[in-house]
């Protein structure tokens, strides 16, 4: 949609950020309005850049697991798993299976992390007074209670070894994840309940932001994003990474990609997470959560390139890596999914209002720690 | 694989059909979720989960981790199983780790740190310094009150700042340090035992070789006889 | 009425005592008749603000609380005791905080513009009557009095957003017109019912007409429940609380015409949106919710005063819970909102309240008036529904 103007000076130009309440941390659109029509939209981001991929290539590969944590930082485990998976491919490393099934709940109850937060940070870009954030952010304490159980920290949780995960599940904790399974339905019921057939969000949400799928696929955008357009792409049923093809679960599809369907789409996937967590506990074996053979110290893999990917929560996470065969990659690459969901912000806001402008922002579902490394 | 909606074989049958709602319900709906949580709020713990911190806390994981610590064994922090050999101080992601060897007049190593010190606004609470140690020398604490008005010395901790005894690890980790203390006491009974089955083997040794002087000079007082 | 034979010291009388006290001791005194006046209106001005004051403070405080239970939290509670004192502590901050105008603002009517938004609210507040014997200023034309002042705050909202030279306070600014112009119309029009029914514009007499018992409320007859109902709404759009909390819309235009404001002026605007919104709601409570009028006949013994407060109590409350819960609409919707729904609906409720009026109040007019307005209130809603709020969707899966 392109909206022709001849008198610049007709158009008020508001720098959005880095300092905004909406602008999920030190992000700035530069737009320029027509009344409340955007008319353009500038991304300008890097404020938070912090060179991440340099500086792995001076580290060695273990190095480098703690800084994947601040990536992306609402969901640190499946940034480990990501890059945890990169090098194994690198290596050739096996993974035991005990190790493979603890990854699937701890990305799981990732998914489950990004999702619940996400129906709190959108409501909020709409103006309802945190009351949902404050929900969302009540039920992910508990998960990052668990987690803070068996990896030592909240969030940052630098947890998985190439081969494995760093130590084996304490006493109780699985059955702590079963009642947490449990009792989490309930609260996507409330949740459902407070959002979903609120009018105000429907006439907000609905028709909004519209890309047609081609354009998505074309820009590269995935994830949620991606599905609520219609386009059935999944890493964890494309590539079938880990021991996703044991699991029964579903990928729900929205039909027109406007925000409404991707706060819908993070719904039903929930759902099919928690699925997914019910089989993974229920069929979690004995064995060693640590391939025996991995080395923690001088750890060097051979010469090559490998490229790792699974379905992070916000879309395709990937990691490329060149080794030359030193204690330190040659080539570090991220291939962050909100940057690239991010590209095609301008397209999905021309012509709507400022205030359309901010909730698409917010159903792309960006960390800045990603977006700017 | 082409991501497009084509590769999607076999599709469910819609799970929430969309319906026609009384206008307004929706918004009621929220209304009632809002007015449930302000109400149990008051008397139900699983809604309201604020702590309040500095009166009363919150139970902290046994696997929490913090800023790193160095153990020493018995009473003394001269004592530190730290030997120095900076492989933390190599692998340490944010590089907070500073090590400086002790060497006596001579300039041999005396296989433990003159200088050790963490810079605690740098380090990252990762844990790798602790896995990678094989001293067992240095592990992950579990405090966190550690606010100072100081910027710069305040948020560097040296050595004796640094160094706990093998106590205050049993105390805080009872499981881990329990597990390292029955491995290092097997490792110290084993090198024990193979330094007995040294000595006695050189003991031996010294015997036989003892016992062949000792024949020797007998030949030779025989020769001598 | 005589003011000699009424009892200093009863609880309906209350809040007239400071004003009859100095009356009666410079009437003592032997002061001029003009003097004795003047002195009890100021005093009882001053009556009236100190109430209004104090329920802003302490409205400040429950309104973090109850947004704080609604999302399970404690709110407020280190100053004093229940946090009692955070009112104190806001407005020591506020006094001692550095004013900042920015350097392309008109500074003149930048420091107007916070003034001039507290005084028509506190205008405002002067006619509502508050108890049977309360009413600050018992003005014939009250109800217009009312309106007139209350349309001075779009003047100083946009006063603001225009004087402070930048371009978030100007979007809100315009905001802040379109809107409260919008909701203006249907509120006034929705009044003009109870005004009709009535016969009057005098605030006081129109709660005295609802006397008797809850079933004499306006809200309790069939034209008035759809008329309470839009003026409910135009209040919260009036008064720029949620989900009509455009014009300030954190999320999209920071704060929007309170930018650029810091320090005591920023409180000003605290100020005059809450006493504006005591002003709106109490209008709301004295048009449709009886006033002061006990719900049940046989109350005499409760003060007036204290049912009209309890009233407002609870629609501030409403105001509070609606806060917690809504999203905020966007622009176009709020406008298609106030002209394609409010106006409609709130002109149907005039020819129900004229039907209602000359058949009196009974069953047959409950059949007669209750079809005429709630036949195009459901039409309404239907049309609104299919067209203008989409209904929830269907969505499939892929089980590849």
């Amino acid at each position: 949609m392109s909206v022709e103007y001849t008198d610049s000076d007709r158009l008020l130009r508001v720098s959005l950020g880095p300092q905004h309440p909406s602008t999920h941390g030190v992000f700035r659109m530069n737009v320029e309005l027509d009344g409340e029509t955007v008319v353009k939209l500038k991304p300008v981001f890097g404020y938070l850049h912090r060179n991440h991929e340099k500086i792995a290539e001076g580290a060695t590969y273990l190095s480098s697991m703690p800084y994947t944590d601040r990536l992306d930082y609402i969901c640190p485990l499946t940034n480990n798993w990501a890059y945890a998976l990169a090098v194994e491919k690198l290596a050739g490393i096996e993974v035991p299976e005990r190790a493979e099934y603890m990854r699937v709940i701890l990305a799981e109850l990732t998914r489950l992390i990004n999702h619940t937060a996400f129906m709190g940070f959108i409501l909020g870009d709409m103006g309802a007074w945190g009351s949902a954030l404050m929900y969302a952010f009540r039920e992910r304490e508990k998960i990052l209670d668990l987690f803070e159980h068996l990896t030592g920290a909240r969030m940052m949780a630098n947890f998985m070894r190439f081969g494995g995960c760093r130590n084996d599940l304490p006493a109780g904790w699985r059955e702590q994840v079963g009642t947490l399974v449990e009792g989490y339905g309930p609260f996507l019921d409330e949740m459902e309940k407070f959002l979903v057939g609120n009018e105000i969000l429907l006439s907000r949400s609905q028709d909004v932001g519209q890309l047609p799928a081609e354009t998505l696929v074309n820009g590269g955008i995935t994830g949620p994003m991606l599905r609520a357009a219609g386009v059935s792409y999944d890493i964890r049923k494309v590539d079938r990474y880990g021991i996703y093809d044991r699991f029964e679960f579903r990928i729900p599809l929205g039909e027109k990609g406007d925000v409404y369907d991707r706060i819908m789409i993070r719904f039903l996937e929930m759902r099919e997470s928690l699925k997914i967590l019910r089989q993974a506990i229920d069929q979690l074996p004995e064995g060693d959560y640590v391939n025996p053979k991995a080395r923690i110290r001088g750890f060097k893999p051979p010469v090559g390139e490998a490229y790792g990917r699974i379905e992070g929560p916000k879309g395709e996470l990937g990691f490329h890596l060149i080794s030359d065969g030193t204690p330190n990659p040659y080539r570090y690459r991220v291939r962050p999914p909100s940057f690239i969901n991010l590209t095609l912000l301008e397209d999905m806001c021309l012509g709507l209002d400022l205030a359309d402008a901010v909730i698409i922002l917010g159903s792309i579902d960006i960390v800045l720690g990603e977006v700017d490394r | 694989m082409q991501p497009t909606s084509a590769n999607t074989p076999a599709q469910s049958p819609p799970e929430k059909p969309g319906r026609w709602m009384l206008p307004g319900l929706g918004l009621f709906q929220g209304l009632a979720v809002t007015g449930r949580n302000m109400v149990q709020s008051f008397y139900n713990k699983e809604r309201m989960t604020t702590v309040q911190y500095p009166e009363e806390r919150a139970p902290i994981s046994p696997n929490f981790r913090n800023f790193p610590f160095l153990v020493y064994d018995g009473n003394s922090i001269d004592n530190l199983r730290c030997v120095a050999c900076s492989i933390c101080e190599k692998e340490c992601p944010p590089q907070c780790i500073y090590i400086v060897l002790e060497r006596d007049e001579n300039g041999k190593s005396l296989k433990r740190p003159k200088i050790f010190d963490i810079d605690v606004s740098v380090c990252m609470n990762c844990g790798i310094c602790a896995e990678v140690c094989p001293f067992d020398a240095i592990y992950m604490d579990g405090e966190y009150e550690l606010a100072t008005d100081d910027r710069f010395e305040g948020l560097l901790f040296h050595r004796e700042r640094l160094a706990k005894s093998a106590d205050y690890h049993m105390k805080l980790r009872p499981e881990q340090a329990s597990e390292v203390i029955a491995r290092r006491k097997a490792e110290e009974e084993k090198k024990a035992a193979a330094a007995a089955a040294k000595a006695a083997k050189a003991k031996a040794d010294a015997e036989s070789k003892k016992a062949a002087a000792d024949a020797r000079p007998a030949d030779e007082k025989g020769g001598d006889a | 009425m005589s003011k000699d034979n009424i009892p200093l010291w009863s609880p309906e009388h209350l809040p007239l005592l400071p004003q009859r006290l100095v009356e009666m001791i410079l009437a003592n005194l032997g002061a001029p008749e003009w003097l004795v006046s003047i002195s009890g209106f100021m005093v009882a001005a001053s009556t009236v603000l100190a109430v209004f004051m104090t329920a802003f403070a302490l409205l400040s405080l429950i309104e973090r609380k109850t947004l704080a239970r609604a999302q399970n939290r404690i709110g407020p509670n280190r100053a004093g005791w229940f946090g009692i004192l955070q009112p104190v502590a806001d407005g020591i901050k506020m006094l001692t905080k550095e004013d900042i105008v920015p350097a392309r603002a008109v500074k003149l009517l930048h420091l107007l513009a916070p003034i001039l938004i507290v005084l028509p609210a506190i205008l405002a507040l002067g006619v509502i009557p508050y108890g049977r014997e309360w009413t600050p200023v018992p003005l014939e034309l009250g109800l217009l009095f009312f309106f007139a002042v209350g349309s001075m705050t779009e003047l100083s909202v946009f006063m603001a957003g225009w004087a402070s030279g930048s371009k978030f306070p100007m979007l809100g600014a315009m905001r802040a017109i379109s809107q409260m112009v919008s909701y203006e119309l249907p509120l006034i029009i929705t009044a003009l019912g109870v005004v009709m029914v009535s016969g009057t514009l005098s605030l006081p007499e129109i709660v005295q007409q609802q006397g008797g018992g809850f079933w004499h409320w306006n809200v309790c007859t069939p034209w008035g429940i759809v008329a309470g109902l839009l003026f409910y709404v135009c209040t919260i759009a009036e008064a720029n609380r949620c989900p009509f909390d455009l014009p300030e819309g954190e999320s999209e235009i920071v704060a929007g015409h309170m930018t650029e404001y810091s320090g005591f002026k920023y409180a000003l605007f605290f100020m005059g949106e809450y006493l504006g919104l005591f002003a709106i709601a109490g209008l709301f409570v004295t048009l449709f919710l009886g006033g002061w009028q006990a719900p049940l006949p046989g109350l005499g013994l409760v003060p007036t005063w204290l049912w009209f407060f309890g009233k407002l109590a609870l629609v501030i409350f409403s105001y509070l819970w609606i806060r917690a819960t809504f999203p905020r609409l966007r622009i176009d919707q709020l406008m298609r909102f106030a002209w394609l729904c409010m106006i409609p609906m709130a002109l149907l409720t005039l020819p129900a309240a004229a039907i209602w009026h000359y058949m009196g109040r009974g069953p047959l007019s409950w059949m007669v008036v209750l079809p005429l307005v709630l036949v195009p209130w459901v039409l309404v809603a239907v049309i609104f529904n299919k067209r203008l709020a989409p209904a929830t969707r269907t969505y499939r899966f892929a089980d590849g």
